[in-house]
């Protein structure tokens, strides 16, 4: 709730609204304290006084009745029928869309179909049409303008609930032994009130704007009494030559109606979670660079025929008050046609790695505070988003791991991939168009010429990922970044997936950096891997020697927690605890409070990757079988 | 060999028809097709298959979240159905479910305390103090701390939420957990201590298991017996073991040569298609013979039923032509490419 209120502060224009409907509504409130001329009584002597004139601070209307007064009255009618009317609406609204939106099927059929009838006859005809059945009169009035309002919130709420309904939590309710009505009520409504409140505030402004029409009509509140849209309605016959009588109360629907309208959006802001997760702010085209100058000197690498080198690299995010090290220190390099593996649990930086390499990593909040990645000797975090651009999908291309989301679905997907190409390569549409389907053939997907004209929906989960690899592959990148290409795949589709990847790189001389938690999946494609804990990398080798002979704990551990297919009696080892979190790593080694041979020194100072073996390095005080590697023991 | 406490006969689940409007489901497709299967008491059966092959509709039709279309599920002799029909609550107390994303499954804005007291005040009729005194000791059963429980789902991490999943089934007391992909959502690290913690409830609450997993290597590691679907048919049924050491159906030899191993021997790939057949059209004779490498005419024709083997009787395939011996992955056999 605090945080609530501290985002709604935040927002000028929201605390603006808010702060001049608590003014009004503060002033309405002690209407009736206030010396005050009785709003009703006439005075026909003292008719059409102009403002400022003495005992009228407003001047009076035709018939010689204090307009202050008559304007405060009005204000404190009109917005109690707007707020009434919207509690009406909101109520029979939403319980008429939760309803329906639950149930589905017939009900919500025969519901909604009501609701649309009465969407089909323009609003304020209909509300004639009620106020017309009804008779003319403020609580008339208000019913006509509650309906009028209630398919709104129908169908808004129907769209949330329908959303929730199929969720697993509703399904657990149920078999948690609760009824319809319970679920309805505890399960349900917590999650759709968020939405009721939003779609109230910013529907108050609007249903008073209504009331005053229809009072400006004379079907709303009856003279002798006073609203805002009555008042407006009378001053109208004598716009010329007392103008004040009809200003005076237009003034004030507008700033009542701006006030609320303000507060509303504010309000919708504050507790719409899209736009809490920042939604709203764009992010730049390249992530925010903040390198201090004097680290991105050293410029000899440790490898001089890599293709990609990666030194020290940092990245952050920033969110509010809090910095998580997403990425804290990596550095790597991959040759040419070589297979590098990220391993790593989710949270260990190892996509973010993968994004900083070309300032994928959105900004705000991403920022990348050290570090250099250079290809080909070309430092890729100095240039600008310009140059950047040249690159990614060039020389480095990605492939994602859920290619429905990395697809625009509206889009054909021989056209994507004609885009892609075009984009880097000066070729006509006709050329592109063949170089398309010969990038399909090439990934192996049946009927390339005519898969081409299809959209993602119309294929599977494996061709999706397959044209999201003929993408990848359109420019002849010199590497490719595949973050978890096979994880969404089901086995056989993934053994397919995994051979077309090998295929590619024998044939094309692709390097790629292969992003994965399954060390299965690595000891089929990488010829070396890291395995990352905390943002760092921690292990670093061949693949064969590491899976065989693990330096790390870590590494040895998260081997063993893996169950081996053909070994039922080998009963996977789990891992104690859980990963630091990223804004609160400790001082020393990350993984020293799951590791069971932790000592003090492990919590002292910066732990560096030191190397062990030929090309291989550990970020450990005390790497695993280094005196005697027969056994597993450990000695410095 | 024990009485059987689940008996499945012929459990069919078609979706659509057009009357369906939202789900992902498509019309008139036969999700389930005349399921046979026995499960007995203090068995871990596990359920094995591919995305779209009817094992999590399968799931939701034991626990009664979904219909059967036809075909019965009998638990411990009685009419599952019956059973709905009498007592809504019945069927919860006796078989639980445990779903696969345990932050989805966990409403957002409850705490842990009202979603645990739940089945307990609504399936078992505890309340006040009795109530408190059995959410601690769920708490204890899961591993978690006691003072987690007036937290709300999302200060947890995805293995602690599972724990208060498994935690929300058992406070039914059932005597069958059905666990729906209970450890796909989770890391590597994270998934051996909620195995293990499956494995300890087991034996401390004598519970029976429908294990539903894609990942073969998880499923053997926990099941007794397993079962391995394919477009929504049995085709092959064993003890666990004996299914490992000599698999019948094709399909099942597939899916072992598939699953990469660290520092195992190279996987194979199909060279095919690797598609299921069109669930609106499917073909009339044994939904695999489009990829399987020994179909020959008559598995197009019919359907192949599931039966046991000549020399295997603990062993069922749904496969006409099964294949003999032991299977071992050919470290010789490279990855099936290369033949441009």
């Amino acid at each position: 709730m605090m945080a609530f209120l501290t985002l709604l502060a935040r927002n000028r224009l929201a605390a603006f609204g808010a702060i001049v409907l608590a003014l009004l509504l503060l002033l309405v409130l002690i209407t009736p304290w206030l010396p005050l001329l009785d709003p009703d009584v006439t005075q026909p002597a003292n008719r059409l006084r102009p403002p400022f004139s003495p005992d009228h601070l407003l001047g009076t209307d035709a018939l010689g009745r204090d307009i202050l007064s008559r304007l405060l009255w009005g204000t404190r009618i009109s917005l109690a029928v707007g707020i009434a009317a919207s509690l009406v609406a909101a109520l029979v609204g939403s319980l008429i869309g939760i309803v329906a939106g639950y149930f589905g099927g017939r009900t919500d059929n025969l519901m909604m179909r009501g609701i649309d009838m009465l969407m089909a006859f323009p609003y304020i005809l209909l509300a004639l049409a009620i106020v017309a059945v009804l008779g003319p009169g403020l609580m008339n009035a208000l019913y006509a303008i509650a309906i009028v309002n209630i398919p709104f919130f129908a169908r808004n709420i129907r769209g949330v609930t329908v959303g929730i309904a199929h969720r697993e939590f509703i399904d657990a309710a149920r078999l948690s032994g609760k009824g319809n009505l319970r679920i309805l009520t505890s399960e349900l409504l917590p999650n759709v009130l968020p939405v009721i409140v939003i779609t109230m505030s910013t529907t108050v402004g609007w249903m008073i704007l209504e009331t005053a029409g229809l009072s400006f009509l004379g079907l709303g509140a009856q003279p002798p009494q006073a609203d805002l849209g009555s008042m407006l309605g009378e001053g109208r016959k004598m716009m010329l030559n007392a103008p004040h009588v009809a200003m005076l109360p237009g003034l004030v629907i507008f700033i009542l109606v701006m006030s609320i309208n303000l507060l509303g959006d504010g309000i919708r802001d504050a507790l719409d979670p899209r736009l809490k997760s920042g939604a709203l702010s764009r992010p730049a085209p390249i992530t925010r660079i903040r390198r201090q100058p004097g680290h991105a000197d050293s410029q000899d690498g440790p490898d001089d025929n890599a293709l990609l080198t990666v030194d020290e690299l940092h990245t952050d995010f920033e969110v509010g008050e809090q910095t998580y090290r997403a990425v804290n220190g990596v550095s790597f390099a991959i040759r040419p046609n070589e297979c590098l593996g990220l391993v790593g649990e989710s949270g260990s930086g190892k996509s973010v790695t993968a994004l900083s390499l070309l300032g994928l990593v959105a900004s705000p909040p991403g920022v990348i505070t050290r570090g250099r990645v250079s290809l080909a000797k070309r430092d890729l975090l100095g240039l600008s988003a310009g140059q950047l651009r040249k690159i990614r999908g060039k020389d480095v291309a990605y492939v994602f791991q859920d290619p429905l989301s990395t697809l625009h679905p509206l889009i054909r997907v021989g056209d994507q991939l004609i885009e892609a190409i075009q984009l880097h390569q000066p070729l006509s549409k006709v050329e592109a168009r063949k170089l398309a389907v010969e990038l399909l053939g090439q990934v192996r997907i049946p009927n390339p010429a005519q898969r081409a004209d299809q959209y993602p929906h119309e294929l599977s989960g494996g061709m999706r990922q397959r044209v999201g690899i003929a993408m990848a592959l359109a420019n002849d990148p010199q590497l490719i970044i595949a973050d978890e290409p096979t994880t969404a795949l089901d086995v056989t589709v993934q053994a397919q997936i995994l051979a077309l990847i090998q295929n590619l790189r024998d044939t094309q001389g692709t390097a790629v950096l292969f992003i994965t938690h399954d060390f299965g999946v690595v000891s089929q494609v990488c010829d070396r891997v890291a395995v990352m804990y905390a943002g760092r990398i921690v292990e670093i080798g061949s693949t064969a020697e590491i899976l065989d002979t693990p330096r790390h704990p870590y590494t040895r551990r998260l081997i063993d927690c893996v169950p081996r297919l053909g070994e039922p009696d080998n009963e996977p080892a789990a891992i104690p605890g859980l990963p630091p979190a990223a804004n609160a790593l400790p001082e020393g080694c990350a993984f020293a409070d799951r590791c069971d041979l932790v000592e003090p020194a492990c919590r002292r100072g910066d732990i560096e990757l030191i190397a062990t073996d030929a090309d291989r390095r550990v970020r450990c005080i005390k790497p695993l079988g280094i005196a005697d590697p027969t056994t597993q023991g450990v000695t410095t | 060999m024990k009485p059987p406490l689940l008996e499945i006969r012929g459990l069919t689940r078609t979706f659509g028809g057009g009357r369906r409007w939202f789900g992902p489901d498509r019309p008139g497709v036969q999700a389930v097709q005349g399921i046979d299967m026995d499960v007995a008491r203090g068995d871990t059966l596990g359920i094995v298959g591919e995305s779209g092959c009817g094992k999590s509709t399968l799931a939701r039709m034991l626990v009664g979240l979904d219909t059967p279309t036809a075909g019965t599920i009998h638990y411990r002799g009685e009419d599952l159905q019956n059973l709905r029909r009498l007592d809504r609550h019945a069927l919860s107390r006796r078989i639980q479910y445990v779903f696969q994303d345990p932050l989805s499954s966990l409403n957002p804005r409850k705490r842990i305390r009202e979603i645990l007291a739940a089945p307990l005040r609504h399936l078992r009729g505890l309340e006040d103090r009795e109530l408190d005194t059995r959410l601690g000791e769920l708490m204890e059963v899961v591993n978690l701390r006691p003072e987690f429980i007036s937290r709300y789902p999302h200060e947890f991490s995805g293995g602690q939420a599972q724990r208060i999943g498994i935690a929300r089934a058992l406070a039914a007391e059932p005597e069958v957990l059905v666990l729906d992909e209970p450890v796909s959502a989770l890391d590597v690290s994270i998934q051996a201590q909620v195995l293990k913690l499956l494995r300890r409830l087991k034996d401390e609450f004598d519970l029976t298991y429908l294990f539903i997993s894609h990942d073969l290597s998880v499923v053997e590691t926990i099941s007794d017996r397993i079962a391995v679907m394919y477009f929504g048919r049995v085709i092959e049924q064993a003890p666990s073991r004996q299914l490992f050491r000599s698999p019948a159906h094709p399909y099942t030899r597939l899916l072992l040569g598939s699953a990469p191993i660290p520092g195992g021997p190279p996987i194979q790939a199909e060279s095919g298609d690797a598609e299921l057949p069109d669930p609106l059209a499917p073909p009339p004779g044994c939904a695999f013979a489009p990829r399987c490498p020994r179909a020959r005419d008559d598995c197009r024709e019919s359907v192949p039923p599931l039966a046991p083997l000549a020399d295997r009787h603990d062993q069922l395939a749904a496969c006409r032509y099964p294949v003999e011996g032991p299977w071992r992955r050919r470290a010789t056999q490279a990855v099936a490419e290369g033949r441009e």
